[in-house]
């Protein structure tokens, strides 16, 4: 196991090496530059080119890139332009928060999503079943930007029951409690969209295992149905459930770029927002290398999950 | 499993459904603003956002007097100007202290100014200091003893006053930046009503009162900024009672806040023009003709009370009218009259070729851009000129733009706040101001006299005689009409109907200092 996990985290660094790269040349090729953000009517050809030579941005794109590569190799990954602060500093400040609202977000889903498939599953046909494929039909096409100004409009402006944005109150709180209540509203808006994904597959998957002989055979054992599903069948769907739930963390953590520009999430999504019309290409160069380094871990944990539940893929 | 889930489910809403909104603390003034500051080193940053919250930490030399344009003593009692205008010195308030507790005087003017424009500056590194040009005639700054100080200029400049009232003249202390080096913008330190306190990124900066400020100290305990980009979480936010004071209000939700007995609304015009340029070099506006044609066509009423919703109102000429002393009264905007139009662009002999019309779909002070740049579409299609439109996001938009519209367009969306009445004609409307000079004159307007005049008021220090030279500038290029003059904006801001005292200012800033909030 452990030989495998070193191999597949080998793999990943020419994939994230690759993504450096694409950053680079894209945030190259849009127009506007660093300079121009800042001095917005100010900027003159004049003062553009000082504002670029103080900034560094005189040199050409490889020499960029070089010195960029050169400094992250001493865990240096630059000085953001526009905020004037370490990007480490910034990206690991931001991620964190992200990190807290995508995880949530990815355990409401995943158990919400694997219930809401197995009664569906269990109850075929039945009353369950049909609300249930209905609200996962509503939840999959529900754009999640509207959804979080809906829920904000209901349960913060009208029943004031959740704050409206942030992440800890503004004055005092700064507890568990406090982030729990400010965190409420963004994770469940953000995890509807997986939940509606990974019930269907839960469900799908369940009713082909329940179609399977060794389920007949143990139901024709005398075993409870509560022991059936759970410990038989769940456990057999799990295996093609769960390397969806490792994509559906890329999908969160993509989907967090809205939801914390809604709730005000101090989170690395809407950090990469400004960044990129900002042009502050090292920032968002930082941003995306943490982004992508985490899909390639929640990926890999997915897949050692799967490996552990399934012994044929060992 | 399932009951278990319910239960857990069920406890943790019953935990924090009755934990209800909290209120903002009384004496405490949260305030919504529209993005996270980059910096709070007043120097390296451009932007009104930011300014908002920095003209509450530090102070100026001098500063705008409450409700005016108009210069008065802040960190200095008073100054005196050389006959020739090259020589401004200044008389420092004695006693005043840094936040940090290090002496304000001669020689931390000097320091500030020092580190901005000297590259051989040891902490001139801690920069960049983009709007540093607007210091660009400091030739030198000699501290004549503990108490006071001068600037040599190296030409007479009129506006120097104003500039140093302007965020990048706010004085910062040297202890702190020789001991924070380029962090300095995440510790900052200066002599305002207001002492920095803590700043969570993307979620709040906290100033706390200075119980020794020079100026009397404030009532309010502190000031947290709060940045919440998306228009809609600000309304929510000010709606559920998270916010004391909200600034720019988008125009579709001002009505609603109006209606409210619970919120106050504000609005203060300011010193804002929203404008096309058109392109004077090229058919069909390098003739004047054509150009009165489309100030004529542009129905600028409709604009401002349909797309802005009376948030702004109708401009006549390029000086904002909130520059009271410069601004010329006798100026008319030109009425709307599309047969006057036509007839002009016969004159013009404007034979109905496409135009190019460059929008942009957002940026600093562009309002509505996208619908305006519409309707004004629809307006110049009804006098028959047929205009094609291209949209640019606003970075992508200044890098059209500035260079100058020649071989790409025929006119373009422009909006400009500034702090002067020279600032903007000086760098848009002069010859020597073309793009190829480094200059904004991106619609390459050329009028000798303009040129003299605008050059005469920068050295005039006499403000009345300056305000002559500025109306007669007006008068011409509003009868040239290199741009169609189209809308000044008013700043809004809503606050709770708690919050006594709150003001807006002309400049655009946020001013705390005598705002309460007892409950």
């Amino acid at each position: 196991m452990a030989a495998y996990i070193a191999k597949r985290l080998l793999a990943a660094i020419p994939v994230l090496f690759g993504l450096t790269i694409i950053v680079f040349l894209i945030m190259a090729m849009i127009p506007g530059d660093p300079a121009t953000a800042i001095l917005g009517s100010y900027a003159t050809p004049e003062n553009v080119a000082k504002l670029n030579r103080d900034l560094g941005l005189d040199k050409t794109l490889f020499e960029q890139y070089v010195i960029w590569i050169g400094n992250l190799f001493q865990g240096d990954l630059g000085r953001s332009y526009t905020l004037n602060r370490p990007v480490l500093d910034e990206v690991m400040e931001r991620f964190s928060a992200t990190l807290i609202l995508a995880g949530t977000s990815l355990v409401l889903c995943s158990i919400f999503g694997l219930l809401a498939g197995i009664v569906s599953a269990v109850r075929q046909y039945g009353w369950a079943d049909k609300i249930i494929t209905l609200l996962v039909l509503i939840g999959i096409s529900t754009p999640s930007f509207w959804l979080g100004l809906l829920l904000i409009l209901v349960f913060a402006v009208n029943l004031r029951l959740f704050p409206a944005s942030g992440m800890y109150a503004i004055y005092g709180g700064g507890d568990l409690a406090d982030l729990i209540h400010h965190l409420t509203l963004p994770a469940l808006t953000l995890s509807v969209v997986a939940t509606g994904v990974i019930a269907r597959l839960t469900r799908t998957a369940m009713l082909e295992v329940l179609r399977q002989d060794y389920i007949r055979t143990a139901r024709a054992k005398g075993l409870s149905e509560r022991k059936v599903i759970y410990k038989h069948a769940f456990k057999s769907a799990l295996v093609g459930v769960v390397p969806v739930i490792g994509i559906q963390a890329g999908f969160v953590i993509g989907g967090a770029v809205y939801i914390e520009t809604v709730f005000q999430w101090p989170g690395i999504g809407s950090m990469l927002v400004t960044a990129i019309s900002t042009r502050d290409l090292l920032l968002v160069q930082g941003g995306v290398l943490v982004v992508a380094a985490a899909y390639v871990l929640f990926n890999l944990l997915a897949d050692v999950v799967q490996t552990i539940l399934d012994p044929r893929l060992r | 499993m399932k009951r278990f889930l319910a239960a857990a489910f069920a406890s943790a809403f019953l935990a924090f459904a009755p934990q209800v909104q909290a209120q903002t603390p009384p004496n405490i003034l949260v305030v919504g603003q529209i993005a996270e500051p980059k910096s709070l080193d007043p120097h390296a940053v451009t932007a009104v956002n930011d300014f908002r919250i920095l003209v509450n930490i530090y102070d100026g030399l001098v500063r705008y007097k409450d409700g005016t344009l108009e210069v008065e003593p802040s960190l200095a009692e008073s100054w005196t100007i050389s006959e020739d205008g090259k020589t401004y010195t200044f008389k420092l308030r004695e006693g005043v202290k840094f936040h940090d507790g290090s002496p304000f005087n001669a020689e931390a003017v000097k320091f500030n100014f020092d580190r901005m424009l000297n590259e051989e500056n040891p902490y001139h590194d801690t920069g960049p200091f983009p709007l540093a040009f607007f210091f660009s005639t400091v030739e030198e700054v000699v501290v004549d003893d503990e108490n006071t100080v001068t600037f040599n200029l190296s030409a007479p400049y009129a506006p120097f006053l104003s500039n140093l009232a302007y965020p990048t003249g706010l004085i910062v202390s040297p202890e702190a930046v020789k001991q924070y080096g380029k962090d300095f913008g995440r510790h900052p330190s200066g002599t305002g009503a207001y002492k920095f306190a803590e700043w969570q990124a993307n979620a709040k900066v906290v100033a706390v009162r200075n119980d020794d400020y020079w100026d009397g100290a404030p009532e309010l305990e502190a000031v947290i900024y709060r940045p919440i980009t998306d228009a809609n979480t600000r309304i929510a936010e000010m709606l559920s009672g998270g916010l004391d004071v909200m600034v720019e209000v988008p125009p579709d939700s001002l009505q609603q806040f109006k209606d409210d007995s619970t919120f106050q609304v504000l609005e203060q015009a300011g010193p804002h023009v929203w404008f096309l340029i058109l392109n004077a070099r090229e058919a069909p506006f390098d003739i004047k003709a054509a150009r009165q044609a489309a100030n004529y066509a542009i129905n600028k009423k409709a604009l401002v009370e349909n797309i802005l919703q009376g948030t702004a109102e109708v401009a006549a000429g390029p000086t904002p009218p909130a520059f009271a002393w410069a601004y010329n009264e006798s100026l008319e905007p030109y009425p709307y009259d599309p047969e006057k139009a036509k007839e002009l662009l016969k004159e013009a002999e404007y034979n109905g070729e496409e135009i190019t019309f460059y929008v942009t779909e957002g940026g600093s002070g562009m309002l509505d851009p996208i619908a305006m740049g519409t309707a004004i579409q629809a307006d110049l299609q009804a006098v028959g000129m047929k205009v094609k439109i291209e949209t640019y996001e606003w970075n992508t938009f200044l890098g059209k733009v500035n260079p100058g519209l020649q071989g790409k367009a025929a006119m373009a969306e422009m909006a400009w706040m500034t702090n002067d009445p020279d600032t903007l004609p000086f760098l848009a409307l002069r010859t020597e101001a073309m793009p190829e000079q480094g200059g904004f004159n991106s619609g390459y307007y050329s009028n000798a006299k303009v040129d003299e005049l605008l050059e005469k008021a920068r050295e005039e220090t006499d403000q009345a005689e300056r305000a002559k030279l500025y109306k007669e500038m007006q008068d011409i290029v509003h009868e040239d009409a290199p741009w169609v003059f189209v809308a000044n904006w008013k700043q809004n801001a809503v606050t709770k109907a708690s919050v006594e005292d709150f003001k807006l200012q002309p400049s655009f800033f946020l001013m705390l200092q005598d705002v309460k909030k007892p409950q």
